[in-house]
């Protein structure tokens, strides 16, 4: 018998042994030594990082009967997801505490929601493709029914568990017909080969499966018709939890989908692009537009969500290199982008407060003006405004689509952006020129969140004047 | 003789009626929980169906873990109702209005 080699586990085996070591070191702690938990939960995320940046040797490792692949994709994009974590505890480790939540299993799920993204970013299989994205989303429904005195917060796992479900079981039965239609294949480069193989036979099977993969796929992004599930959850959800759910877990759903349609089924691409191309274009309309009419907040940024899951899609639809690697550039800082205006909110809601109105930032320039800089800078960012990183995002995505001839869509694009800018500077507007309804109060987060808070904020400008290295790095992810 | 179209008929039927289910019903969260566990089910029976027929064990290998998983999503769906249910009252679907979606 031969053992896997583990190499390349490492920093996921490390994580579930730090998940255990956690929930031990919750059950024996006392209610006033909960902080260990929240230390324990740093350590296993900066050790992730360190072992990740360990096991890369730069060369694409297989292992577990190549279920589990290890490529520059995966090592680039878990590092991203990583420090995201890692900076999204520092920001909603104050409201964690604040809320009363029980913090010991709030962040053992939080883990294995970060294990199951792992494990989508790195699967190789259908089979482990599947795996991952249950665990992942199970832990989110977890995540956000904890909070289980709050009947929003129940409505939105509710709803989010039974249209997660649905959309699961949607992408399974896609599965199952690629699984029937390749005779018998479930590994993805097994699937590309015995298409081209086989060539037409078993075609219209394999398109029949497709539409089923790409609707379940294209739930986890977020686009309409199937978006229902965003505004709901984002608006239900504590602001602890809608950090995570709407910066650190697009990264690993957008690999999730790169990896079925570009790694397994990227010859069936004509049929795929054009669905993608419609969903795309139908959430770039809708999301912007239905985002004018919200006055909260998290709900208003679940559709900009939406939107923004357009272009992400977009991206994906040219199947080229650059608009890949522009996909991977523009998910990344849009999870940058909106982990700190999450992290805004979740810093503007003290004790028992929530801050989710639109009233609730009403003349926070007067109040807090350092906050409201910030928000402003994150908003224009997302509304995609130079010097800042959301133009540049942007602008990648649609130099790939021309390149690929796609004018038309280009331009409904920016005619959408444009859209899209209103609701963004509307919160700048009601921020600046309005006066306070209620006083704001700023949660007592530690110094090194506030700095690290800072230094996001900062990189969005920085990147958004000298994007080329990231996009180099995003590009070699991609062609490497 | 059954050939294959004929299971492949009968999962896409009981697929249909899980998805109708979930959709269709104004009434009851379990039977929106039932009908998730028989749409899981649907996906094993082609699993099954294609193993047998293309002689290839690896689709009963996933239907194991479909049915783990699916034993797992049932656990945290109850739980999710129950605490539903004690801050609704009610396990009505019309009920969960609080978040127009």
């Amino acid at each position: 018998m031969t053992y896997p080699n583990l190499i390349p586990v490492l920093p996921e085996l490390f994580m579930v042994f730090m998940i255990i070591v956690l929930l031990l070191v919750d059950a024996f702690t006392s209610e006033k030594q909960k902080g260990a938990n929240l230390l324990l939960t740093m350590i296993t995320l900066i050790g992730c990082f360190v072992l990740q940046k360990y096991v890369d040797h730069g060369v694409t490792e297989l292992t577990f009967n190549n279920m589990f692949i290890l490529d520059n994709l995966a090592m680039g994009t878990k590092m991203f997801t990583y420090l995201f974590s890692f900076v999204a505890v520092l920001y909603i480790k104050r409201y964690v505490s604040d809320k009363k939540f029980q913090s010991g299993e709030f962040y053992v799920i939080f883990l294995f929601s970060v294990l199951g993204m792992m494990v989508m970013i790195s699967a190789d299989n259908m089979l482990t493709l599947y795996v991952g994205l249950e665990l992942f989303s199970l832990a989110l429904y977890g995540l956000i029914a904890l909070y289980r005195d709050n009947v929003r917060a129940t409505e939105a796992a509710m709803k989010y568990f039974i249209l997660g479900a649905l959309a699961s079981g949607i992408l399974l039965y896609g599965i199952s017909f690629v699984y029937g239609a390749t005779g018998g294949h479930l590994q993805l480069e097994d699937v590309l080969r015995s298409m081209l193989t086989l060539g037409d036979a078993n075609a219209g099977l394999m398109t029949f499966g497709l539409v089923f993969i790409v609707a379940g796929l294209v739930f986890k992004l977020g686009l309409v018709p199937f978006h229902m599930w965003v505004p709901d959850v984002y608006e239900g959800s504590p602001l602890a939890v809608a950090t995570i759910i709407g910066s650190l877990t697009k990264i690993a759903a957008v690999v999730f989908v790169i990896r079925f349609l570009i790694g397994g089924l990227v010859l069936l691409n004509p049929a795929w692009s054009v669905m993608l191309l419609i969903l795309a274009c139908l959430s770039l309309f809708f999301g912007n537009v239905i985002a004018i009419a919200q006055t909260n907040i998290k709900r208003m940024l679940g559709y900009s969500t939406v939107a923004h899951m357009g272009f992400v899609a977009l991206g994906l639809v040219t199947v080229s290199v650059d608009g890949v690697s522009a996909t991977i550039f523009y998910v990344v800082t849009y999870s940058l982008t909106a982990l700190a205006g999450f992290g805004i909110l979740t810093m503007l809601s003290k004790g028992d407060f929530e801050c989710q109105s639109l009233d609730d930032l009403k003349g926070l320039s007067k109040t807090h003006p350092v906050m409201a800089a910030l928000i402003m800078l994150v908003m224009f960012s997302m509304a995609g405004i130079p010097p800042l990183v959301g133009f540049y995002a942007k602008f990648k995505i649609l130099a790939a689509l021309l390149a690929a001839g796609y004018v038309g869509v280009a331009v409904f694009a920016v005619i959408m952006s444009l859209i899209g800018a209103f609701y963004y500077i509307r919160v700048v507007k009601v921020m600046y020129f309005e006066e306070p309804v209620i006083t704001l109060e700023v949660a007592d987060v530690c110094i090194f969140s506030r700095s690290v808070l800072l230094v996001n904020v900062a990189l969005l400008l920085i990147i958004g004047i000298l994007p080329s290295a990231l996009m180099m790095y995003c590009n070699a992810l991609v062609s490497g | 003789m059954i050939g294959m179209t004929h299971y492949l008929v009968l999962s896409a039927i009981l697929f249909a009626l899980s998805v109708m289910g979930i959709f269709l019903n104004r009434k009851n969260v379990i039977v929106v929980l039932m009908s998730i566990e028989l749409m899981l089910l649907a996906v094993n029976f082609n699993f099954v169906t294609f193993s047998s027929f293309l002689h290839n064990v690896a689709g009963q290998i996933f239907v194991f873990f479909t049915l783990t998983v699916a034993a797992a999503e049932a656990a945290i769906g109850l739980a999710i109702l129950i605490i539903l249910f004690r801050n609704l009252r009610s396990i009505n679907v019309q009920d969960m209005d609080q978040l127009k979606g």
